[in-house]
Parts: structure tokens; C-alpha cells; sequence
């Protein structure tokens, strides 16, 4: 065995600041350049939302794990994993697992069907105005709780690096974070975003693969002598065990199953995935980007295994919580037992363009939402033209960035991985029954899209404002109040069900028959790709 | 009429309701719903049995197999392992049996615009 280095000394990372800065200046000025080259043929609709369809099923499915792999993946899972020990390793599995619902049922029949946006499929063949406002609305509510996932996460990452603990520092590099993050998506629009993605998704990969194998080398390549060793730290052999978090009492065991349910059905429905899918030519290249993104997700989630408990053997539960930045900062705190200041560095920086990234890509989601299916088709009913257009998606950008930065000021502080699980519970509940009903089942009605649509969304968020997460409890968003009539802090058990059910009853309920010749068109173009938008040549 | 996701293209004439009710296209329709379905529903199984034995079988997740190694990481592992089979599995079936039934007929309906190669023959738009 290596000799294990000496001890974190978390006060000594305020000394690595500069190089920290360094480092990530450089990636900012590096991507900056690659966006601008990028979007100089930035002409159409079609190039602003979709990369004017020309990325190949590789570079898309790096892209699409540059987008999934966000700050819940590197710091949340890694944190709950150090901490919670087995129970983290469940967002590992079901994030993973998830992706089998996107590439059986979801994707290939999506890229054929649409053309930019969730909610073109979705009114494919139902009422065109309630359905695609119900699928906007809900598009811009898991894009809202998914922003707020990762601006927590660059307040916990900013304030570990800097050693800023106070609000305002912290809230000033929330906002600085938020500013380039407006800047990728005005200048880039979709195919800016997606080379950040691409280059993010390999630095993030390579960054953890360096990690595992060194936390592996420590260990002699043995990882149940890894595993002694996070055992020997904690003090606790519980930590290889389930139940650790959530074992405690029936309702926690719920809750578990809660998250489970969310993490696995969520997947196949966030927005930002799902666009990620119009950026390849055919639906062939699409199921190629889902196949190439499962491989790389799997090899990382591996990774994050081995970091997890990496991060309890050699940092310890209580130095990661104790630290600015608490759970979150579990892989940085790692790098830097590890590798000193530079892997600090180099890790915070990926960590972080992994953040800008991210955020980058639920921004331009929402904005394209916003303009191609509340502006374009429901306000200016179809008569807007394209360049119009690509402009209220621009501004849209702006205001989403404001707030997402007002919203990561007040989620700073809290489990990434875990404020993504509830963005995972509200697309599962709002959007999951209508894509798959829409997609599967002939006799579905406008009706019971909507209900289910709305159903879904609203008993997901009332469920977690009534929840623990918002209060009741010290760790809670507001701490001092106590309105959390249910238990649980991950709504899905409840929403995802029902808004199954409401779907349902919706459909029977109605008197109204949809078009049956539409039904026919949709089907047809699904499973054959007829008529799919091709690639743009430029 | 018509939605506005799909700017007017060679599809646009067709008449859906007949190329639906071809036995071709049921056969394709047959051949993808009878692997993605009972798949899913295999998949959706298996890993609730796990979260289930995670969540309540907590003894049994726990019992040593080999040094460190309990049964629940094991059964975690096999997830991963698993995820990657069906997705290979996957595509595996839709390049043998879904692709070439879905590209006759959509060459069938195209053809008489599109060549081979996808581009329009005669078209004066590009």
C-alpha cells in the first residue's frame, strides 16, 4: 500500500485560489472561442434550437452526457456516497437505469416525430394550444428546479474554493456563474452549447478516471480493501450497507422507494434531454447517441462508486461536512488529498465548467420552449417568423438567467444530487404519462394530456412545497417554519401514479375523439421516420 | 390544418391511415412493440426488486460474499450490468429487424420522389 498523504487541511485551499482561477479562466476563454467559431452559421430556427441537425450520433452522445452528468452527478452522488455510504450509490443505479426508458420507448420515436421541442410531439395529434402551453409550462417548471440544482451547486463549490462563507460573496459568484452562462447561450444557441458539452463531458470523464484509478492505486487495486478502508475512517460498517440515510423509520423507507420511482422514470422525461435528441439527422443517429451516452454514463457512475468511497476512507464524513460547502464538496476535497492544489484545481475547474455547461443547456431549452411554443405558436399563432423567433428565444435566455441566479442564491447549501431527484420527480410526474401515452396509445385524448400534464405538475410541487425539504426541519430551505403536512421529501411515489391515473381518466372521461387520420400520421412517422427534418447543409 | 412541427415534405400527401393498415406496417408495429414492452417491463422489474431488497431486506444486501464485497453491491454492479446488456441487445434487434422493414416502407412512400440516397429527384427546392 501507498504511503496515504497527510490529513486534508481544508484552510490551507484558500492558498490554491489563483491557480484555481487560472484554471478555470483558461476553460472559459478556451469555450469561448469554440462558441464563437461555432455559431457564425447560426442562421435558422432550426440552427439556434437543433445545431441545424448536423452533429453525429457520437458527438451528440457525448454531448447528451455532458448534459446529464451535471454537478448532482460529480459532487451530489460522489457527497451522498462519502457520507451515506450504500444509500448514495442508488442514485448511481437509477440514474443509469433510467436511460433503458429513453432508449426503448422515448428516443428514436421523439426525433421522428418533432422537430425542436417536447411539446411538438406532444401536440403532435391532440388540440394544438392546451397541450403545447400545459407541456411549455412544464418544460420551464423541471428546467427552473434543475437550474436551482446546479447554481446550489456552484455556490457549494465557490465558497469551498475561495473559502467565501458569507451570503453576499457567495450570492456575487452565483451571479458571476449565471452572467457567462447567458453569454454561451446568446452567442452559441445550440451548436455553442453542444461543443461546451462535448469538451465538458471528456475533461469530466478524464478528470474522474485519473481520480478512480489513483484512489484505486492507494488501495492496491482491490476495492473491497477500498471499502475496509472507508469502513475504518467512518467507524461505522453500516456505511457498505443500505439504509444508512434512509433505513431509519417506514417513512424513510417510502421515501426511498419515492426516489427510486422518480429517478428511474425521469430520465426519458427532462426537456433538456429530450431536445438533445432534434440535434442528430436521423433517428438511427439518435438511437446511436442514447447507445454511446449509456456507455459513458455507466463508466462514470462506476467512477463515482470508487470516489465516493474514496472521499470516506481518505478525506472522512466529517472533515467533507464540516467544510464550506458541506456534502458537495466530497470530490474536490478528494482531488486535493490526492493531488495537492493542481488536481484541486483542475477538478474545481471541470467541476464548474460542468455547472456553466449544464445550465447553459436547460437555458436554451426553456428559452426555446418559451418562443417556439408559447410565442410562436399560441401567441403569434403560427405567424411568427423565424428570425422573430430565434429573438424572444434570446431574450427569454436573460430573463431565465436572472432567475435561475435568484434561485440559486436561496437553494445554495443544499444536496445537488438530491434537489436534481425533485427536477427528476416533476418531469417523471408532469411530462413521463403524456409521452408515453401519446406515443402508445391509440385512443388518447387532449383531455387527458392536460390533466395529466397539469395533475402531475401541480401535485409534484405543491407535494414538495408541504414537504421536508421546504420546511420543518433545521436542514430545510426555510427553517424556522414548519407547513410540512407530507412526509416525504421526494414527491414521486404520489405524483407519478396519479398523473398515470389522471391520463387514464382524462381519456375516458372525454367525449371529444381526436383525429384518427392524425393518429395514423403520428405512428407512421414514428416507427418509419417518413418525412423527418435532415440535416441542414451549410 | 396539418402541424406546424413539420414544414410540408414529401410525407404530406400521403394518406397515413392506408400505410398503417398495410400488413407491413403492422408487422413492423408487431415487431417493435414486442421487444420494447415486455423489455421494459423486465427492466422496470429487476430494479424494483432491487430497490425493494435495498430498502427492505437490509440483512440480506448486507451479507459478506467476498473481503468487503456485500451482496447489495453486487446486485448494484449487476444493474449496471444488465443496463448494458439490453441496451445491446437493443440495438442489436432494431438493425436486424426493425431498420430494414422501416426503410422499404419509407422508401416505398418516398420513392417516387427521393432516390437512394435521400435526395429529391426533379424538386425544385433544396
Amino acid at each position: 500500500m501507498i504511503a496515504i498523504p497527510a490529513a486534508v487541511d481544508v484552510a490551507a485551499l484558500k492558498d490554491t485560489t489563483l491557480l484555481n482561477m487560472g484554471i478555470f479562466g483558461l476553460f472559459v476563454a478556451v469555450t469561448m472561442v469554440i462558441v464563437f467559431r461555432a455559431s457564425r452559421n447560426n442562421k435558422t430556427a432550426a440552427d439556434y434550437y437543433a445545431a441545424g441537425r448536423s452533429f453525429t450520433g457520437s458527438q451528440n452522445g457525448t454531448a447528451i452526457a455532458g448534459d446529464y452528468l451535471s454537478a448532482a452527478s460529480f459532487l451530489g452522488i460522489t457527497g451522498a456516497i462519502a457520507i451515506n455510504g450504500y444509500d448514495g450509490f442508488m442514485y448511481s443505479i437509477g440514474f443509469l437505469v433510467a436511460w433503458l426508458v429513453a432508449l426503448l420507448l422515448v428516443a428514436e420515436l421523439l426525433r421522428n416525430t418533432g422537430k425542436f421541442t417536447m411539446a411538438d410531439v406532444l401536440s403532435f395529434r391532440l388540440k394544438q394550444r392546451p397541450v403545447r402551453i400545459a407541456a411549455a409550462i412544464s418544460t420551464l417548471a423541471v428546467c427552473f428546479f434543475y437550474l436551482l440544482a446546479q447554481m446550489a451547486g456552484a455556490g457549494s463549490l465557490i465558497s469551498l474554493l475561495l473559502g467565501i462563507s458569507d451570503w453576499g460573496g457567495q450570492a456575487l459568484v452565483i451571479i458571476v456563474v449565471g452572467a457567462l452562462m447567458i453569454m454561451y447561450v446568446l452567442i452559441g444557441g445550440m451548436k455553442g452549447t453542444t461543443w461546451v458539452q462535448i469538451i465538458k463531458a471528456m475533461l469530466l470523464i478524464a478528470g474522474a478516471a485519473v481520480m478512480t484509478l489513483w484512489v484505486l492505486g492507494i488501495y492496491g487495486f482491490n476495492l473491497s480493501a477500498l471499502l475496509g478502508g472507508a469502513v475504518e475512517t467512518a467507524k461505522n460498517p453500516a456505511v457498505l450497507n443500505p439504509g444508512l440515510q434512509y433505513g431509519k423509520s417506514e417513512t424513510s423507507k417510502l421515501d426511498f422507494m419515492s426516489l427510486g420511482l422518480a429517478l428511474v422514470l425521469g430520465t426519458a422525461a427532462l426537456p433538456h434531454v429530450l431536445m438533445r435528441f432534434y440535434t442528430v439527422p436521423t433517428a438511427k443517429e439518435a438511437r446511436k447517441s442514447v447507445v454511446w451516452s449509456i456507455w459513458l454514463i455507466g463508466l462514470f457512475y462506476l467512477f463515482t462508486l470508487v470516489l465516493g468511497y474514496g472521499a470516506a476512507a481518505l478525506v472522512g464524513a466529517d472533515t467533507i461536512k464540516s467544510a464550506p460547502g458541506g456534502v458537495n464538496a466530497a470530490a474536490p476535497l478528494l482531488a486535493f488529498h490526492l493531488g495537492g492544489p493542481l488536481l484541486l484545481g483542475f477538478i474545481s475547474a471541470v467541476a464548474f465548467a460542468t455547472i456553466l455547461a449544464v445550465v447553459a443547456g436547460l437555458t436554451i431549452t426553456a428559452a426555446a420552449s418559451f418562443a417556439h411554443d408559447i410565442y410562436a405558436n399560441v401567441i403569434a399563432k403560427g405567424k411568427a417568423d423565424a428570425a422573430t423567433e430565434v429573438r424572444v428565444a434570446r431574450r427569454t435566455v436573460v430573463v431565465i438567467g436572472i432567475l435561475a441566479i435568484l434561485g440559486g442564491i436561496f437553494a445554495n447549501g443544499q444536496n445537488v444530487a438530491f434537489l436534481v431527484a425533485l427536477a427528476f420527480a416533476v418531469a417523471a410526474s408532469a411530462n413521463l404519462p403524456t409521452i408515453i401515452y401519446s406515443l402508445f396509445w391509440r385512443k388518447f385524448t387532449t383531455q387527458g394530456a392536460v390533466w395529466s400534464m397539469y395533475g402531475g405538475l401541480a401535485s409534484a410541487i405543491l407535494l414538495i412545497v408541504f414537504s421536508p425539504v421546504v420546511s420543518g426541519l433545521k436542514t430545510s430551505m426555510i427553517p424556522g417554519a414548519n407547513f410540512a403536512l407530507f412526509p416525504l421529501s421526494n414527491p414521486g411515489i404520489v405524483s407519478i401514479p396519479l398523473a398515470f391515473f389522471l391520463g387514464w381518466l382524462g381519456t375516458t372521461l372525454d367525449k371529444r375523439r381526436e383525429d384518427p387520420a392524425k393518429q395514423a400520421e403520428m405512428e407512421v412517422r414514428s416507427l418509419t421516420g417518413i418525412g423527418a427534418e435532415k440535416a441542414v447543409d451549410h | 390544418m396539418g402541424n406546424e412541427a413539420h414544414t410540408p415534405d414529401a410525407a404530406a400527401s400521403v394518406d397515413f391511415e392506408q400505410v398503417q393498415s398495410t400488413g407491413q406496417f403492422q408487422e413492423l408495429r408487431k415487431r417493435h412493440r414486442s421487444f420494447v414492452f415486455p423489455m421494459a417491463v423486465a427492466f422496470l422489474l429487476w430494479y424494483f426488486a432491487y430497490v425493494l431488497l435495498a430498502d427492505y431486506a437490509v440483512e440480506f444486501m448486507s451479507t459478506k460474499v467476498w473481503g468487503n464485497i456485500n451482496i447489495g453491491l453486487i446486485l448494484g454492479l449487476l444493474q449496471f450490468v444488465s443496463t448494458f446488456a439490453i441496451t445491446g441487445w437493443y440495438v442489436h434487434y432494431s438493425n436486424k429487424r426493425l431498420d430494414p422493414i422501416a426503410s422499404e416502407i419509407r422508401h416505398e412512400i418516398e420513392g417516387h420522389e427521393f432516390d437512394k440516397n435521400g435526395n429529391r429527384v426533379g424538386g425544385a427546392n433544396k
